[in-house]
């Protein structure tokens, strides 16, 4: 039960956390921001690893196998394609204009 | 858990959190994109430890053909195909969240049986993952012109979606309480069915929703999976899950709400639309004249006349792959001492933001590309509009109370208050919503080039180095 409540109360702060991180970012970025938070939640690859490496018979360990491929592979494909989007905003030679905030 | 395990895991959300809140300006972004990318490695470490290194080889094998298909096809998509990466990437973490539940609501059930907790949890992230994979294939071949092009809509779809989920619902409480609904159906077989009917309903959600709102769809799911992940953290006790899931959560949710109103779109309006009110039969288009420019007459009119100009890019600009061009087009201009201004619509592109990245990719600096607040105020004073394979973001219709049309309630760029307004467009065709727009028959005031985004632009260019 303790355990419980100190989950949901993680739950409630990081779902807050995200609302006030994502009021922040201009609609210039929009697209690399949903790319990024994209792979940021391929750390569901944690929960297939404690998966595939819990004691099961075949067709379990085959369901694990896949689900740390797709996670891996979110991973990976998700952070590497942001860097490539964000790699073609160059340094300005002045501050962008300030542009809508949320 | 052990302490130095959990406080790894705090250290990487800490990097996602940091990681997130550097993304809110251009400059520091990809600093932030590295740093939860490193976040991401010290809870893949951290997790090494809590399952003791067992099954490496299997889970380095498979991460290994994960990463390397994950690299390969991030290193050579277009950016042009981005929307659909975006949605491919997020329906495998969703397929992982459902297929990660399955497998533990197994081990429960054969082990120490179910609590209150997993059988809420478990059935709740085998549907939410499942909707989202299921949900971001059809996406995906939506975007890629695969299949489902359009709004793909059936009799009754809404019952048929309300009675599957209600299924659903029946199934998952029937493998929580051991087969006492359906006893004919084991528990564990009730979850695979519960996996199977959620990727349909994932499915007959996403095919009624045409293209122009798919972005949303995409941020949807995206959202989706986020959830799917966290509560995943709730099955496996597992506090980095939890963390990382719920802010991709919640930020996906925000995200999906910004969106929506920039389109003008309620979120049910989009996903729950009377699919009757769509099917009024095509539009009767009336022949009216049009002032038929050519390019030099462009050209010789941007030389001459114009100081500020304006330019509002479409995905018609993406797909012709006229962006260079474009960007010899400005230079060209500002050669001339001319102004050159982007305005660019949140959702030009396929997804927001995605037309800057492809303005970007072709070096034109960001700090010309302005969002529709603040462009709107410029149009006064600027002598001519560039519109380049767009429509509908430039239609006036959609501010109209008195029309009821797809696009109505869209915020849209006022290009009508400049001097001139100038569309490059292979023809009179309405765009994505299928509205026609007014302006093309001002001929008072617009100039139609009719065609092909990148010729059209090229023979801009060489009219205005090479004045007549």
């Amino acid at each position: 039960m303790q355990e419980l409540l100190a989950q949901l109360a993680v739950f409630v702060i990081a779902a807050f956390l995200g609302f006030e991180l994502i009021s922040r970012v201009p609609n210039l970025l929009h697209t690399p921001l949903m790319s990024a938070t994209n792979a940021i939640h391929g750390v569901i690859l944690v929960g297939g690893m404690i998966t595939l490496a819990s004691d099961a018979n075949f067709a379990i360990k085959a369901v694990g196998f896949l689900a740390v491929f797709f996670g891996a592979l979110n991973v990976v494909g998700g952070f590497w394609v942001t860097n490539r989007m964000l790699g073609m905003f160059r340094p300005p030679v002045k501050r962008v204009k300030k542009r809508r905030e949320g | 858990m052990q302490a130095a395990t959990f406080l790894a895991y705090l250290a990487a959300a800490a990097l996602f959190i940091f990681g997130i809140r550097r993304l809110k300006a251009p400059e520091t972004a990809r600093s932030g994109n590295t740093i939860a990318a490193v976040g991401m490695v010290v809870a893949l470490v951290a997790t090494l430890f809590v399952i003791q290194f067992q099954a490496l080889l299997l889970i380095g094998v498979a991460i290994l053909l994960g990463a390397v298909v994950g690299a390969v096809s991030a290193q050579r998509v277009q950016m042009t195909a981005m929307p659909q990466m975006v949605a491919a990437y997020n329906g495998v973490g969703g397929g992982a969240a459902a297929l990660i539940a399955l497998s533990e609501f197994y081990h429960l059930s054969e082990g120490e049986g179910l609590g209150a907790v997993s059988g809420i949890t478990i059935p709740l992230t085998v549907l939410v993952g499942s909707v989202s994979f299921a949900g971001s294939v059809i996406a995906f071949m939506k975007l890629q012109e695969i299949a489902f092009s359009g709004s793909v809509t059936f009799p009754l779809q809404q019952v048929v979606n309300a009675l599957l989920f209600l299924g659903i619902l029946v199934l998952a409480a029937n493998a929580f309480l051991d087969g006492a609904i359906l006893p004919f159906l084991s528990p564990i077989a009730s979850v695979v069915v519960v996996l199977a009917a959620s990727l349909l309903l994932g499915v007959l959600l996403v095919i009624p929703i045409g293209g122009a709102d798919m972005p949303i769809v995409i941020s949807l799911l995206n959202a989706f999976t986020g959830l799917a992940a966290a509560a995943s953290g709730f099955v496996l006790d597992n506090y980095i899950l939890l963390i990382g899931g719920t802010i991709v959560g919640a930020s996906g949710t925000i995200l999906t709400r910004l969106m929506s109103g920039a389109l003008g779109r309620p979120l049910g309006k989009i996903l729950f639309a009377s699919i009757a009110a769509s099917g009024g039969g095509k539009q009767e288009r009336e022949e009216r004249p049009v002032n038929d420019a050519s390019a030099e007459a462009v050209g010789e009119y941007l030389s001459d006349e114009a100081q500020k100009i304006v330019i509002v890019p479409g995905y018609g600009l993406a797909v012709a792959q006229a962006q260079s061009v474009m960007r010899d087009l400005v230079e060209t201009l500002e050669s001339e001492g001319k102004t050159v201004l982007f305005g660019v619509h949140p959702v030009a592109g396929r997804m927001p933001g995605h037309m800057n990245v492809l303005l970007t990719e072709v070096g034109i600096s960001y700090e010309k590309l302005y969002d529709l607040e603040d462009i709107n105020p410029e149009f006064e004073d600027t002598d001519a509009v560039i519109i380049v394979g767009a429509n509908d973001v430039v239609n006036p219709v959609a501010g109209d109370p008195e029309q009821s049309t797809p696009i109505s309630g869209m915020p849209v760029l006022e290009v009508g208050k400049a001097s001139q307004v100038i569309f490059v467009k292979r023809s009179l065709s309405p765009g994505f919503a299928g509205v026609d727009n007014p302006l093309f028959y001002d001929t008072d005031k617009t100039m139609m080039l009719f065609s092909d985004a990148k010729q059209g632009l090229q023979e801009i260019v060489s009219s205005v180095r090479s004045p007549a």
